[in-house]
This record gives structure tokens, C-alpha cells and sequence, in this order.
């Protein structure tokens, strides 16, 4: 694998990553690439088609992997992971945890740094 | 947007450790992730530079982009994720959507290539995301400190700059803590002036 930072030509492995999400390039849903999610009841039973990814994905997502470790576990670019994943949030299989967003708000946001500092000084 | 964060409660954040090729990045994720480190990979489509000589029409690039990144479960209920991004000016337009929702940056600095870490300092100054700067002490290094640092990269005096040992746990996890404080106190500083 290139070394981060380096610019590698797309390769055979990468041929159209975006068959996968039939050409989208864009997640329906704003997720940032920390988010991790809940399944819900829906999305635990749901069956899939032979060669559809999304059931290994809510494993991943019930094992409370980040949208990062989807991308990078799956072994799919992150703009892939992120448009399947915002497919299963749209069809209501995934809601998405806390992350820091423009929603936030300044007491939210301060609360979670917080809770990120005492937890580090506690490594 | 019609869905909504489940539980208040259960929530990640991230950090980002940026810096110039070959500087630590992935050594001090390693150093304190849970996890060995992890790559994801963005596909990057860019109108390149250039113009194709012949037929003056644009060319487009797909290139990857690799990060890596690890992660630590400080409670429960709460994951920090370490972003290594590449520092090149470049991978701008990539930072703007990592950035998002970040506490803060590590910026790591090899005293012997600083310009790399010129690309880095001058997007968090300009996007005003909380960075510090962490020296990364190589061997023979050790002649230059933090001050040499801030005066060569015309660091402003409130923000930190610190040496790190990214092979080290205890020194990658205090530069967390470093960056962690500093992003509280800049919210307090905002919250002060408002
Ligand atoms: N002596 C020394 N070597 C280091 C230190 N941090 C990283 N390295 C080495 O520098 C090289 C590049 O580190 P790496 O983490 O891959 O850099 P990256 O490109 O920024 O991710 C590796 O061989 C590391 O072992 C350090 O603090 N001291
Ligand atoms: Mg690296």
C-alpha cells in the first residue's frame, strides 16, 4: 500500500468503486467520517441479496465501528463507505450517534471536550 | 435532514494529527490508538494542473488519497478517533471535510524539513481550528527546542508548542491532553466575548 500522503494511480483494485453505489458520489446524509451509529430493530433483520455489502456494514456498525472503519475494513474509499451508509440512515436501518457538528451547541460541544480531556488524563 | 443523533450520551470525537510526509504521524497514532492503525483511502478526482498540449482539453486524475487513523475508548459511552492526514497544501479540500467537528490538531514538526510543516500551520490559522505544535525530536534534533520553533514558523505566543516522542505512549497521549486543554480554553475564550 502507498504510504499516506502519496499519490498512487487508481489501480486495478479500485476499478469503479462506484459501481457499488450505482455512480452516487454523494451521501444523502451529512456523516462525518467519526460518526458511529445504532442499529435499529429494522436494520438487525433485514435480509439481503447475495453480493449486497450492507449486512456486513450494520455488523461492523453494531460493533460500533466508526464510518472510517467501515471504509477501511470493507476496503472501500471513504465516499463509497459514506454513500451506503447514508442509504441505511435514510432507510431507517442506522441512526447516527453524537458526533461535534454545526448543530451542536457551544454547551454540547464543550461538555464533550470535557468528557475528552478527563478521559485522556485518565489513560 | 430527517434523522437525529440517537442517544446524547454515546458520542466520538477526533482529533487530527497532521504534518508533513515522514514526520510521525502514523508512529504517534500507533503509539496511544487501541487499535493498530487503520487506512482508509478517499478517491480524489482533480482537474489537473496542466493542460493536455495537443488538445488543450483538461485532464482528470483519479488518485487515492490514504489516511490513517486509530482510535481510543476514553468511557463507555466515548470514542476518540486520531485522524494522520498529509499535510500538502494539495489535500486542502480534503482537510475541509475532516476538520468538520474536529476538538483540534497536532501539528508535528521535524525540525530538520520545517517548510513541510508550513502547509498544515497556515490552513488550522486560517480556518481557526485549535492546533498546537508538537516537535517531533528525532535523533540529532535535540539542538533545537520549541522556541527556535515558534520564532521559525511565526507561531502567535498563545498557541502551544511542545516536543512529542511519537514512539512514545505517555508523550503522544500529553500531547492530547495539550491539545484537548487548549481547545477548552479557546471556547472559553469565545464564549467570553460573545
Ligand atoms: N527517531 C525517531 N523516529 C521516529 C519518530 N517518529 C517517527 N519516527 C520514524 O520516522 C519514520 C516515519 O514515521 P511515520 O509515522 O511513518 O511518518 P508519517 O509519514 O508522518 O506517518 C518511521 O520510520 C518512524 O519509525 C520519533 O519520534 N523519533
Ligand atoms: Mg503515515
Amino acid at each position: 500500500m502507498a504510504p499516506d500522503g502519496r499519490e498512487v494511480a487508481a489501480g486495478p483494485r479500485l476499478v469503479r468503486p462506484y459501481a457499488l453505489t450505482s455512480g452516487r458520489t454523494e451521501s444523502v446524509v451529512d456523516l462525518p467520517i467519526e460518526a458511529t451509529f445504532e442499529v435499529s430493530p429494522s436494520g438487525r433483520t433485514a435480509t439481503w441479496p447475495e453480493g449486497d455489502l450492507s449486512g456486513q456494514i450494520l455488523d461492523l456498525c453494531a460493533a460500533k465501528e466508526s464510518v472510517a472503519e467501515v471504509s477501511a475494513k470493507m476496503h472501500i474509499p471513504l465516499g463509497v463507505a459514506r454513500v451506503l451508509l447514508g442509504d441505511l440512515v435514510t432507510a431507517g436501518h442506522l441512526k447516527t450517534r453524537t458526533t461535534i457538528s454545526e448543530n451542536t451547541t457551544s454547551d454540547e460541544r464543550r461538555e464533550l471536550i470535557e468528557r475528552t480531556l478527563s478521559g485522556l488524563r485518565a489513560l | 435532514m430527517d434523522y437525529a443523533p440517537s442517544n446524547r450520551n454515546s458520542a466520538s470525537t477526533k482529533i487530527v494529527v497532521a504534518g508533513g510526509f515522514g514526520v510521525g504521524k502514523t508512529t504517534f497514532v500507533g503509539a496511544v490508538s487501541e487499535i493498530d492503525p487503520l487506512r482508509t483511502e478517499a478517491l480524489v478526482t482533480n482537474e489537473s494542473e496542466g493542460q493536455d498540449d495537443i488538445s488543450k482539453v483538461q485532464q482528470k486524475h483519479t488518485t487515492t488519497v490514504a489516511m490513517d487513523f486509530g482510535r481510543i475508548t476514553l468511557a463507555e459511552n466515548l470514542v476518540l478517533y486520531l485522524f494522520g492526514t498529509p499535510g500538502q497544501r494539495r489535500f486542502w479540500f480534503m482537510w475541509d471535510d475532516l476538520v468538520k467537528g474536529a476538538i483540534g490538531a497536532v501539528v508535528l514538526v521535524d525540525v530538520r524539513r520545517l517548510d513541510d510543516s508550513f502547509a498544515a500551520v497556515d490552513y488550522f490559522e486560517a480556518k481557526g481550528l485549535p492546533f498546537i505544535v508538537a516537535l517531533n525530536q528525532f535523533d540529532g534534533s535535540q539542538e533545537f527546542g520549541p522556541d527556535d520553533i515558534r520564532e521559525a514558523l511565526a507561531i502567535p505566543a498563545h498557541i502551544p508548542v511542545i516536543e512529542v516522542d511519537a514512539r512514545d505512549r505517555e508523550s503522544a497521549k500529553k500531547a492530547l491532553v495539550r491539545i484537548t486543554e487548549f481547545a477548552l480554553t479557546q471556547l472559553t475564550g469565545v464564549a467570553a466575548s460573545a
